[in-house]
């Protein structure tokens, strides 16, 4: 009777798990089947004939290797630039110099900055933009999501920068470097593990954004991979389905890996409560 | 204070400890805090205010509210409310009611009820299947807004869709996701999505928990649903409180339903978000669009304020 019991209640396990499986996983099969189908349509099967064309006619699009290969990289990499050094200086000045109250001040930043986001803050964010004459300019998309993303990597940042030993820098006063001096050769090289963390981060955000490039770029040769990826239409204004997946897979691809490296490299974080 | 430029000539031998030495000067400080602040008050600060003053004029992009716009006070407000069109499809008042059932039952049904559901289902147990299971959740979450709206699409096309032939293989029937059932269709979606968050929050909630409460609570033999409502749940209260509020603020905000239903059909999933896309920047009406951002930025305020003193009186309380 136990050991029938114990059964009964493993094999009910493996039954729940399996169901939530499927459930996330179902959505996303055609995803990873159709790209190397021939002849694919929105019906999920395994591939039918299998084939590798449908990633060669993506690279036979100049537009949309552009976007992916380098919109999307530039403004990725710009907007990671900027906020992991900015962050990082931010963080470390909240942490070592003498200001009261820093704590509740960059809490309060990442509550307001999640307070002052999405479509309700479009309208001024683009009428700044436009006020300095970066409308369709990549720069203005580099500068609209380091300005929303920096509250949390500097939240971020805090944790590391705070879990630093004081005596570090402390016995380099004592020897007499400067404050310049004792950031670049001390504190740089103990934060880099967070510095990682919050380019990752921020890299994968914009990377992913859709709707800050949608509204503030015009030009089809600006446009990052998010927005490009609507760009595979047949004449009638349906779909190609086969180049839209190849091209998603490929698109979707560096931020498994990126996550994966964090995951490997670092292990998974909570801080606060941020989205990574 | 700079201490190494202000040295205090007198000796302080009434102190025992030394003082903590001040490591970055405030000068320097402030030095490597300006260009982060610089940002933060443009893009963050500045437009709180600046979509306060667009709200009450009637700026445009193109026309003559483009270039010289006028005050209007509180005109783009009445339009909103106005009392014989504020519940029509497409008006503010109908997309605050389809906006709080997808908050309700994506946010606080779907992810939160589930995402505790799996962190208590998966709690104590280790190996593969709960990696895969978290995995698979995490996929969900991390990639991108428009990858996922476009695998939806497909999975819930109506002829052709993953979910129709699996309801057909079943014989439940198809239904048609988009046209017909579309506010479920994107609520849904919005569980799927992000069901992670909470899943992880939960289970560090839950890893935090001393493993001697719930021995005592196997001893006197109560069973799953007991020890989850009268040990689990009261420890873990301050987690669900912030849970709860972050995944609403981001619900409440998201725009990625637009890129599966575009708000249709005839404005049936057109929640405020994509509402204030619409007249800011479909219509170009920057006035009304802006006072519709000014609400909803006060209501992510309430939602913030709620979530800071209900914070703070639990630590009150805890001390």
């Amino acid at each position: 009777m136990r050991l029938l019991g114990l059964v009964v209640s493993r094999a009910a396990f493996y039954a729940v798990a399996a169901v939530f499986a499927c459930l996330f996983a179902l959505p996303l099969v055609w995803l990873v089947f159709a790209p190397f189908d021939a002849r694919a349509n929105l019906f999920v099967r395994l591939p039918h004939p299998f084939t590798l064309a449908n990633f060669g006619k993506v690279f036979a699009n100049g537009f949309a290797v552009r976007a992916l290969f380098a919109n999307s990289i530039i403004q990725g990499v710009g907007a990671m630039l900027l906020v992991t050094l900015l962050a990082t200086l931010m963080a470390y000045a909240l942490s070592r110099a003498p200001i009261r109250g820093t704590d509740m001040l960059s809490y309060g930043l990442v509550l307001f900055s999640s307070i002052v986001t999405g479509t309700a803050a479009m309208v001024p964010l683009f009428l700044l933009i436009y006020a300095m004459g970066l409308i369709d300019t990549q720069l203005g998309v580099i500068l609209v999501f380091t300005g929303g993303l920096l509250p949390a990597a500097v939240f971020i940042m805090r944790d590391f920068v705070d879990s630093i030993p004081r005596s570090y820098e402390e016995s380099a006063l004592v020897a007499g470097a400067s404050p310049w001096r004792m950031f670049l050769d001390i504190a740089l090289p103990i934060v880099r593990p967070g510095m990682m963390v919050v380019a990752v981060w921020t890299f994968v955000n914009v990377w992913g954004g859709f709707f800050v490039p949608f509204i503030l770029l015009r030009s089809p040769t600006n446009m990052p991979a998010s927005v490009a990826i609507y760009s595979f239409y047949t004449e009638g204004g349906t779909p190609i389905i086969t180049l839209t997946t190849a091209y998603s897979l490929l698109y979707t691809i560096p931020v498994l890996v990126l996550y994966l490296f964090v995951n490997w490299r670092y292990g998974f974080r909570f801080f606060g409560g941020i989205k990574s | 204070m700079d201490a190494a430029a202000r040295p205090d000539p007198r000796p302080a031998p009434e102190t025992p400890l030394p003082e903590r030495r001040t490591i970055l000067p405030l000068r320097t400080g402030l030095m490597f805090l300006a260009p982060a602040a610089v940002f933060i008050f443009a893009f963050i600060i500045l437009p709180f205010f600046w979509v306060a003053v667009v709200s009450f004029t009637n700026r445009s992009l193109t026309g003559p509210g483009a270039l010289h716009p006028h005050f209007v006070g509180l005109k783009n407000y009445a339009q909103l409310f106005a009392p014989g069109t504020f519940l029509q499809p497409g008006q503010f008042g109908s997309s605050l009611l389809i906006t709080a059932q997808f908050v309700f039952f994506s946010a606080l049904i779907g992810q939160a009820v589930l995402g505790l559901f799996l962190a208590w289902f998966f709690y104590r147990r280790e190996g593969w299947v709960k990696q895969t299971v978290q995995t698979l959740a995490i996929g969900a979450w991390i990639i991108p807004d428009v990858v996922v709206a476009f695998a939806w699409s497909a999975f819930l096309d109506y002829r052709q869709g993953t979910l129709n032939h699996i309801l057909g293989a079943l014989h439940l029937g198809r239904v048609d996701w988009l046209l017909g059932v579309p506010l479920l269709s994107i609520i849904l979606f919005n569980t799927w999505r992000g069901t992670a968050f909470s899943m992880l929050l939960f289970s560090s909630a839950l890893g935090s928990i001393p493993p001697s409460h719930l021995e005592t609570a196997d001893v006197n033999g109560a069973n799953a649903w007991q020890k989850l409502r009268d040990i689990v749940l009261p420890l873990i209260r301050t987690h669900i409180v912030t849970d709860l509020i972050l995944i609403t603020l981001w619900t409440f905000n998201t725009f990625t339903p637009f890129l599966i239903t575009g708000g249709g059909p005839a404005f049936k999933t057109e929640v405020v978000s994509i509402l204030t896309y619409r007249i800011a920047f479909r219509y170009f009406n920057f006035g009304s669009g802006s006072a519709i951002g000014m609400i909803m930025m006060l209501i992510n305020l309430a939602f913030a304020l709620v979530y800071l003193s209900l914070l703070r009186r639990q630590q009150g309380a805890a001390t």
